[in-house]
């Protein structure tokens, strides 16, 4: 028996972290509100249509992947992402060390496709498959794009 | 490659952008948000939430029809909200303001101070005998009361003072739609959803059981 889709609030309920901790790492926490509140408001317009048995958990991040490619696309026109990095270490003055900012400051440097194969996987805890589905490519396709962007990282951010 | 750094910057990314709890608390905010416009916005088909009354806090279920169910305190919320979404829809959200106009109606109903509620309800958690049943229900006055039989037969079923029993007992909307004002032929107080009790203490609420 495949489990139909919980109610509403309850999927809101499960899922809310997972979405904002995925955005605030791709678009910033400037940009993260307004993403938040598309990618619920599309997941709560498409919800009956929801098939018994979907990963809830991937859908909706396929959905906040959207919104965050949006979102930078509206941004690369208007452009001052130096400033969403200020935000990010003003909002959060209890944060371990500035590598940490360093490291999601490099997350959001990478190549769109990258960026997102890294935070679903290590955010969303997606599957390759599931990364593939989500970013609309093959899992072979998925599955360098996230060793690139790690590569990218680990050379980039001193641990 | 230095497999100690692959951890650190693997282990990092797992741990998220920022300490956990801040990040939750402002997931909380970013939510509260949203089911605040989709309450506005009216981008939910059922909107549920607590109401006080003397029996303890009942759980409340709003359509854009109506009132279409209220349950006992005993009656758990998720298991409510879960019946709601597989019968009706499964676009319900918590109300992120009290259900004010019922909440009112109840004040007013318990304190003796209202007979009639006058808030519209949604009837499409009941099929067709039973909507027969209970709108029949709906119209037994403040202080009197019917009987199965009188109920059934009114219902276009003279023999079925059992099966209007069992509609009684499924009251999707108790309270409001009066199912304590049916009793036995004989006097007897015969059932209770919400158990005898409550019924005894809503028909000496409106002077019904006087003796």
């Amino acid at each position: 028996m495949s489990e139909t889709p919980p109610p509403f609030q309850v999927f809101l309920d499960q899922n809310r972290d997972a979405v904002w901790r995925f955005l605030v790492s791709s678009v910033g926490p400037v940009d993260a509100d307004d993403c938040f509140q598309e990618t619920f408001i599309s997941a709560l317009r498409a919800y009956p249509r929801l098939r018994a048995g979907s990963n809830t958990r991937a859908w909706v991040l396929t959905i906040a992947h959207r919104k965050a490619v949006d979102c930078h696309r509206g941004r690369a026109r208007r452009a001052v992402p130096v400033a969403e990095l200020e935000a990010l270490d003003t909002r959060a003055p209890e944060r371990p060390g500035a590598a940490d900012g360093e490291l999601w400051g490099a997350v959001r440097e990478l190549p769109p496709r990258q960026r997102s194969a890294v935070v679903l996987r290590f955010l969303g805890d997606l599957a390759h498959r599931e990364i593939a589905a989500a970013i609309g490519c093959s899992e072979e396709a998925a599955r360098r794009s996230l060793h690139e962007g790690l590569q990218k990282l680990r050379t980039e951010v001193p641990a | 490659m230095n497999s100690r750094t692959e951890d650190g910057v693997s282990r990092a990314l797992r741990a998220g952008p920022g300490p956990r709890r801040a990040e939750s608390a402002a997931a909380a905010a970013a939510a509260e948000r949203l089911v605040t416009r989709i309450a506005d916005e009216q981008l939910a088909d059922i909107t549920y939430g607590p109401v006080d009354s003397p029996f303890g806090t009942l759980h409340a279920a709003v359509t854009r029809r109506g009132l279409v169910r209220l349950a006992f305190p005993e009656e758990h919320e998720p298991a409510m909200v879960e019946q709601l979404s597989r019968r009706i829809s499964r676009r319900i959200v918590r109300s992120p303001q009290p259900l004010d106009e019922l909440q009112r109606e109840l004040e007013q109903y318990f304190s003796g101070r209202r007979r009639e509620f006058s808030l519209p309800l949604d009837w499409q958690l009941m099929g067709p005998f039973a909507t027969r049943v209970l709108t029949r229900t709906y119209e037994i006055p403040y202080g009197s009361s019917s009987s199965y039989g009188e109920i059934a037969a009114e219902a276009g079923s003279p023999r079925g003072a059992r099966a209007a029993g069992n509609a009684l007992g499924a009251n999707p909307i108790p309270i409001v739609i009066p199912c304590h004002r049916v009793l036995h032929a004989g006097g007897g107080l015969g059932g209770y959803g919400g158990g005898l009790d409550r019924k005894r203490f809503l028909l000496e609420l409106e002077g019904a059981l006087g003796s």
